[in-house]
């Protein structure tokens, strides 16, 4: 009775019923409150009250004052774009924006048709012009200049994209009767699940000049991306196993017996469905690829994470790291939480559509 | 024309034939091949540039002399000791931390999952906000925070921070007071063992005549009280070596570097949050049914939690929360960004001085390897072990 009352109530009304539901919990409810008050108002007057937001050197802002936010804006281009060059950094801008588009078009299962390889194909064509330059009067920008925030994004598409298509082989080989293939995939899953990313990276960043003839050794944006395509292709190979693993007989008996041959049955009826199963998963990984870019400071690469240490050897400004990693951790925060936010979305979608589709059928 | 192969040869050609025929067997023969014309041409490459590069190759330099220190070691290490015993010791650090990690991100885990379970809605909130920022925030950034934070942002040794008696906070390190066994040390623990020894026994024995030897308060009473009518006796076992300020440092007590408390923290809170999660599903696996059942058999709740939900919450949980310790130890790699001798830091120190970076990445990839293959073997033991329990 009072719950069906409580669900017209405004929201105000509805959170005031949760929190009040017996005395002891008000009690509860009002110390944690006062609790987190408590921790939480030195942080808040540091980052609000008392910050500093205007300045030009490090002298604006009191030591023993806030946080210094005139730090990030005098240093916001160094962070987001990190060496590329200055007035061209619109182009990384629009770049970086090709390819979020591409991506938020992918998430969506209702656009996986074939025009959407021709999107991919236009896009990727637009930004390497719009990157590398040197047509179109855009000057010739060297890929070692790459950097901040665009390349954070640019080894997150790319790892994610390409990582996915070379994963479909390796499941498939899991899944096949096939002795060689399926030791073949078993052996490099677990050998990269099994250690850690950064020694991939290093492997990638060392070994591949080692082994490779002179003249074919990509340079070190190349190499990295290798190292992390190989890496995120085994983890969503064994997503994907499970995938496959969930699609029941019947359908591989449905398509035999409708005289349907490998090829066709896998990529229009398998991996579809494989797919749409391990959305969720896969958003996971997505969202720990984009972590794991991270790493490429340490094989010396100057992504979001080091271009924000870039800004702090200024020897005018000293001693802001706080706040620069703080802005640097809430892009990254703003970044993964969209995706699992986009990822929640999709799958409340295809959930819909497939109880739709079961009340039809 | 099947049966005119057949009876070409003797019958093993024949089915050799038959066999190189069929498509599937084509492909793989064709997909060994080429593997093992890229694997010798890489082979080639890479002997071809490691002579021009004149490096040596192989793992003899494990036994020449290594000329770096390193932060801080369990075994004793100085500049001058073979390579191997560098490695050994970065494998400890690495041991060291990822044990350590692992039982503080599990406390964390579990303190935030079941905040995250409590009625109270403001601690419910709370700490779902705190997973949802911890874990979208990059580990390497988390660790240079904190590690920026420890060294940049604590006191001098001279103005010392000190919030109880006995913590020194520095920005060369945590100076802690370290226990220091008195001679009595032995017999309380003696006493102790066999308090605890007791009371595990008259645990089994009443469980054999099928009543149930209570935990409170007689169960403490009998693993304590030895101990303490032996400390009485003989005085207390322990006592403590407080850190003092002498010169331009602190002697005395144990010092914890600011980069392993640096790793602790931000392995801890960081796997801590995805843990949190796993314990939640865990408990929110058991169905409801099953506490009340216990309550209406007339169980304590303690003893519902324990003897119904836990045992069944724990099967969910140990599969996905060993994943997570195997990540905990992978990740602890990242050291190598903060200065932490972890393995894969001295791997890299390795490298840079001896450039044998096939060596090197080998040896990272291959203890990695054992630890990983060493975690799936005990975690499929103990899956083994709960899912039969269960029946």
């Amino acid at each position: 009775m009072s719950e069906l009352v409580l669900a017209r109530a405004p929201w105000w009304r509805r959170l005031y019923a949760e929190l009040t539901r017996s005395p002891l919990s008000a009690v509860l409810n009002i110390a944690a409150l006062i609790a987190i008050v408590l921790v939480l108002t030195p942080f808040v007057s540091w980052a609000l009250i008392d910050a500093t937001w205007i300045g030009s050197s490090g002298d604006a802002c009191p030591v023993t004052g806030g946080a210094c936010w005139a730090f990030i804006g005098a240093k916001l281009r160094l962070i987001l774009f990190g060496r590329f060059p200055y007035e061209d950094q619109w182009r990384a801008l629009f770049g970086a924006i090709i390819l979020v588009a591409l991506v938020v078009l992918s998430l969506n299962p209702a656009f996986w048709r074939k025009w959407l390889l021709a999107v991919w194909g236009v896009g990727l064509g637009a930004y390497g012009i719009l990157m590398w330059g040197g047509v179109f009067g855009l000057s010739y920008v060297e890929s070692s200049l790459w950097g901040g925030l665009p390349l954070t994004i640019l080894l997150t598409v790319f790892g994610v994209s390409f990582g996915l298509v070379l994963s479909v082989p390796i499941a498939l080989a899991r899944q096949s009767k096939l002795p060689v293939f399926k030791t073949a995939s078993i052996i490099f899953v677990e050998a990269v699940r099994g250690v850690p990313l950064i020694s991939v990276l290093f492997m990638a960043s060392v070994l591949l000049p080692l082994i490779l003839p002179d003249g074919f050794t990509p340079g070190g944006l190349g190499r990295v991306l290798i190292g992390l395509v190989l890496f995120l292709a085994a983890y969503m190979a064994e997503v994907l196993r499970g995938g496959l693993q969930a699609i029941p007989n019947g359908q591989y008996e449905a398509c035999r017996s409708l005289g349907i041959s490998y090829w066709p049955m896998i990529l229009k009826v398998i991996l579809p469905q494989a797919f749409e199963t391990v959305l969720p998963a896969m958003v996971n990984l997505f969202i720990g690829a984009l972590k794991g870019t991270s790493l490429v400071v340490i094989v010396a690469m100057m992504d979001l994470l080091g271009a924000a240490q870039a800004a702090l050897a200024d020897p005018k400004w000293i001693g802001f790291y706080v706040e620069t990693y703080v802005f640097a951790g809430l892009i990254y925060a703003l970044m993964c939480g969209s995706i699992s936010w986009y990822g929640r979305q999709t799958e409340k979608l295809l959930r819909d559509m497939r109880g739709n589709s079961n009340d039809r059928g | 024309m099947k049966s005119a192969t057949l009876t070409q040869g003797g019958p093993g050609r024949a089915r050799l034939a038959r066999l190189l025929s069929r498509r599937e067997y084509q492909s793989q023969a064709l997909f060994l091949i080429i593997l093992v014309l890229l694997v010798l041409g890489a082979i080639h490459v890479a002997a071809g540039n490691l002579e021009e590069s004149s490096g040596k190759s192989g793992f003899a330099f494990l036994w020449e002399k290594a000329s770096f220190e390193l932060g801080e070691s369990l075994i004793p290490y100085s500049a001058g000791d073979t390579y191997f015993r560098a490695f050994v010791v970065g494998v400890l650090n690495t041991m060291k931390v990822a044990a350590l990690g692992i039982v503080c991100s599990t406390i964390v885990g579990l303190l935030i999952a079941l905040g995250q379970l409590s009625k109270v809605l403001v601690i419910s909130r709370f700490c779902r906000g705190y997973i949802e920022i911890v874990r979208n925030v990059p580990l390497l950034l988390q660790l240079v925070f904190w590690h920026t934070f420890l060294i940049r942002g604590l006191p001098t040794v001279r103005h010392a921070l000190s919030p109880v008696d006995g913590v020194f906070l520095t920005n060369r390190g945590l100076y802690l007071l370290s226990p220091v066994a008195e001679a009595s040390f032995v017999p309380v623990l003696l006493a102790l063992l066999g308090g605890a020894v007791l009371a595990a026994g008259l645990c089994f024995w009443h469980r054999r005549t099928g009543t149930i030897f209570p935990f409170w308060p007689w169960g403490l009473l009998v693993t304590f009280l030895p101990a303490i009518v032996t400390m009485i006796i003989a005085g207390a076992p322990i006592s403590w070596d407080f850190p003092e300020l002498k010169g331009f440092n602190f002697k005395g007590g144990m010092t914890i570097s600011p980069e392993f408390t640096a790793m602790l923290l931000g392995l801890s809170l960081y796997t801590g949050a995805f843990n949190a999660e796993i314990i939640r599903a865990g408990i929110l696996g058991v169905p409801r049914g099953q506490t009340e059942a216990g309550l209406s058999l007339g169980l304590h709740p303690g003893q519902v939690m324990r003897k119904i939900i836990l045992p069944q919450a724990l099967r969910i949980i140990i599969p996905p929360i060993s994943n997570s310790y195997l990540n905990l130890t992978k990740e602890s790699s990242l050291g190598v960004a903060i200065g932490y001798p972890e393995l894969v830091r001295v791997a890299n120190i390795t490298l840079a001085e001896t450039s044998q970076s096939l060596e090197c990445i080998s040896i990272i990839m291959l203890i990695y390897l054992i630890l990983s293959l060493i975690t799936s073997l005990i975690l499929n033991i103990l899956n083994a072990r709960t899912a039969r329990e269960a029946y």
